[in-house]
């Protein structure tokens, strides 16, 4: 069959079961969005800004399984796209970016809307491809879908010239794939899990360190099964929340710059620590030689190689995906006589429940000025623990991580890598469209929901009831933490002036918009929101501009070297 | 410690500056880098020589791995291995400096490819090292030009690096 390169693309979306695309067109891919325009097996959502159109596709991966994918126009299509990108290969999305190019003609000729898509993406995505043949369009994307989706995932950028678009070739979709230099292992080697099994049996004071790799392999049921055979306490990364029931009595919180003590306190002195799917980062551990002062023995489970001892030196590093390597793992300890040491954990336990008794989280209540981590607690309570939580990056951010407990993976949407401001209320939409009558809820700063406010209209359009928490204390609350601790109090260009009336804002959308002053209208409002199913609502919390996030390890410092609230 | 490492990749636009981009990107140090077609033409090798720690070489070693279009990788510095560079030099050769760089040309077992009135073009193969010791051996202001390929490296004996 004989289609022009613009059908074929589409085809093959169509084989790959997509069911959305986010995206905007332009001159250079004009020939596909024609093709789109002939279908409809393949809808698309159109965004207000190309950046916006990859966080939603990113919200939608990360809250299914699948593959998310955008679709831009060449030139600032594709530079928009780059943060959009880059948040979704530092935290490792499934996606496919197809990007328009100026015609092969004039590649190289500064033609108008050209930019080195291949070249500017290059640092940020895991492989790309310039299609310069129309007959290579399907060989590639099925490539560009299963390099996204296997071993490591993330993003996949093809970027296909309007010219290659426009021409004919032969289609057919390649059933299989053969990359001959690419080989992601699957299952873990079987002397290390053995050696692994021995150890955690072993230990005294064994741990468990679990991040975003068991939420990507859909690893959460192995993990729970494993930390309750274990009897070990349990950690979850900013980006594992829900990766291990947080309601569980063996979860100790989050761990890291914002985590709890017991978290942090327990990963520092356990003899044993069990890391799946994580990958020792500076927010994580913090300073590395005093996390590296203190002995323990390390096992590492992770699909990456380069992940492996690359900041933190690994006794049993175990190569493969998390959920096979788990499983084979628990096969062992089920088949072992040996069982873990009930004496030894009972004092662990002990010591970890002073450390709990510290109650890290605690803040303090206040009838007159509405706290951010009171917000959460009741938005927590009002949606039963069952939303969606997207959120951007700042304290909002670190507040969602902290006080609501995500019981299931894929619930909580952020952006932990690379911390993109700007990310909540796109990737909400993603996840919205793959969960249609799921409540969704995107935690937001008035800072952070400026950087995308645009896609109120997008929201608007799609008719998607998302409900915006923003937690308004008029000031980049993260920044102006830092300056309060580090910078003598010198609050640089911090501080949020001129603020639009986000009530008005939100109708001028054709959304509903109410703004809470006092701490005692915060339940009813959540409430009122939650009840309009179908609405999207923006909720414009005024909260303390003063309050800050804590625990808190400061940056290079050891996860003993905690502030607590109680400490200031 | 200084380690020559060896790669085989598709031979593919863009997939030289996947490897540059990659040692600029995570700060890795690169002392020399050629590339160059292989017999199997959708193959080209590579010999990078860079310096690290141990660790560094792994990480190193580990990225380059990632690279979709990287097909082998291995350290030559791990076991007995040849390494050569080939080095074109310029000198101004004139009076006594004429008859002396001719001797030291073939000391060095090196060949003079080009010669006009005032000037030879040397040519030398062997490890940097020698290309070092040429370079100091001769007086630094008759130099007027040297390119240097940077080394390529092979295993010794039954060490191989094929597909």
């Amino acid at each position: 069959m004989e289609l022009t390169g613009a059908e074929i693309a589409i085809k093959c979306l169509q084989e790959e079961g997509v069911e959305y695309v986010f995206g905007y067109p332009g001159g250079a891919v004009l020939f596909i969005y024609d093709a789109l325009f002939n279908q409809e097996q393949v809808k698309h959502v159109l965004v207000r800004h190309e950046q916006a159109a990859v966080h939603a596709a990113d919200g939608y991966s990360r809250s299914t399984d699948k593959v998310g994918v955008a679709l831009v126009t060449s030139g600032p299509g594709v530079t928009n796209a780059i943060t959009g990108i880059a948040t979704a290969y530092m935290d490792s999305i499934p996606m496919v970016v197809i990007s328009g190019q100026v015609s092969s003609s004039l590649i190289g000729e500064d033609a108008f809307q050209e930019v080195d898509a291949v070249g500017i993406s290059r640092p940020c995505v895991k492989h790309n491809f310039l299609v310069k043949d129309a007959k290579d369009i399907a060989s590639t994307l099925k490539k560009a879908f299963y390099l996204a989706k296997s071993g490591r995932p993330g993003p996949v950028l093809v970027d296909i010239p309007k010219d290659v678009s426009n021409q004919k070739a032969e289609y057919s979709y390649p059933a299989t794939v053969n990359i001959r230099s690419y080989h992601p292992e699957k299952h873990g080697d079987v002397t290390q899990i053995k050696r692994a099994a021995q150890l955690l049996v072993e230990a005294k004071r064994p741990m468990i360190y679990a991040g975003g790799g068991v939420v990507l392999a859909d690893a959460a049921k192995p993990l729970t099964d494993l930390v309750r055979l274990l009897g070990a306490p349990c950690t979850n990364t900013l980006m594992g929340l829900g990766g291990f029931p947080a309601t569980d009595k063996q979860f100790v919180g989050m761990l890291g710059m914002h985590g709890t003590y017991e978290a942090n306190m327990a990963m520092q002195n356990c003899d044993v620590l069990l890391a799946v799917g994580a990958r020792f980062d500076d927010r994580v551990i913090g300073n590395v030689a005093h996390f590296g002062s203190v002995p323990r023995k390390i096992i590492h489970i992770d699909i990456d190689p380069a992940s492996i001892s690359k900041r933190v030196p690994v006794d049993v590093p175990i190569v493969g995906d998390v959920a096979h390597v788990l499983g084979d793992l628990l096969a062992v300890l089920h088949s072992s006589k040996q069982k873990p040491d009930a004496a030894s954990l009972e004092t662990w336990w002990k010591q970890i429940g002073e450390w709990r008794s510290r109650n890290s989280l605690k803040y303090k209540y206040s009838d007159e000025v509405i706290k951010p981590q009171y917000v959460i607690e009741k938005l927590y309570e009002i949606t039963r623990g069952e939303a969606f939580v997207t959120s951007d990056v700042g304290q909002h951010q670190m507040f969602s991580a902290q006080y609501y407990k995500f019981d299931q993976p894929r619930r909580w949407i952020n952006s932990g890598g690379l911390g993109t401001m700007g990310f909540g209320l796109p990737a909400a939409m993603g996840v919205q469209l793959a969960h249609p009558g799921a409540t969704v809820a995107c935690v937001t700063g008035e800072g952070s929901i400026q950087m995308n406010i645009q896609e109120l209209s997008t929201c608007k359009q799609f008719r998607l009831p998302i409900k915006i928490i923003a937690l308004n204390n008029r000031y980049l609350g993260m920044v102006r933490q830092w300056q309060e601790f580090f910078h003598g109090n010198r609050y640089s260009e911090s501080y949020m002036d001129a603020l639009p009336d986000f009530v008005k804002l939100a109708e001028a959308y054709g959304h509903v918009g109410i703004r809470i002053e006092r701490p005692s209208d915060v339940e009813g409002a959540l409430r009122e929101a939650f009840a309009r199913k179908d609405e999207l609502v923006f909720l414009d919390f005024r909260t303390d501009p003063t309050e800050n996030v804590f625990p808190m390890v400061p940056g290079g410092k050891g996860l003993s070297e905690v502030i607590l609230a109680e400490d200031m | 410690m200084r380690h020559i490492i060896s790669l085989l990749m598709e031979n593919e636009a863009g997939a030289l500056s996947r490897v540059a981009g990659l040692f600029s990107a995570r700060g890795y140090n690169i002392e020399s880098l050629t590339v160059a077609p292989t017999e199997d033409e959708t193959l080209s090798r590579m010999t990078i020589v860079t310096r690290g720690s141990d660790a560094v070489i792994e990480q190193i070693q580990k990225q380059l791995n990632k690279l979709i279009e990287v097909v082998a990788v291995v350290d030559l510095t791990d076991g007995d291995h040849l390494e050569r560079e080939l080095m074109l030099v310029k000198v101004r050769a004139q009076g006594e400096a004429r008859e002396e760089l001719k001797r030291m040309t073939d000391i060095f077992r090196g060949r003079i490819i080009d010669v006009s009135d005032k000037t030879y073009t040397i040519e030398l193969t062997g490890a940097g090292s020698k290309l070092d010791s040429f370079l100091q051996a001769i007086d630094r202001n008759l130099i007027l030009e040297t390119v240097r390929t940077g080394a390529s490296g092979i295993g010794r004996g039954d060490r191989i690096l094929k597909l």
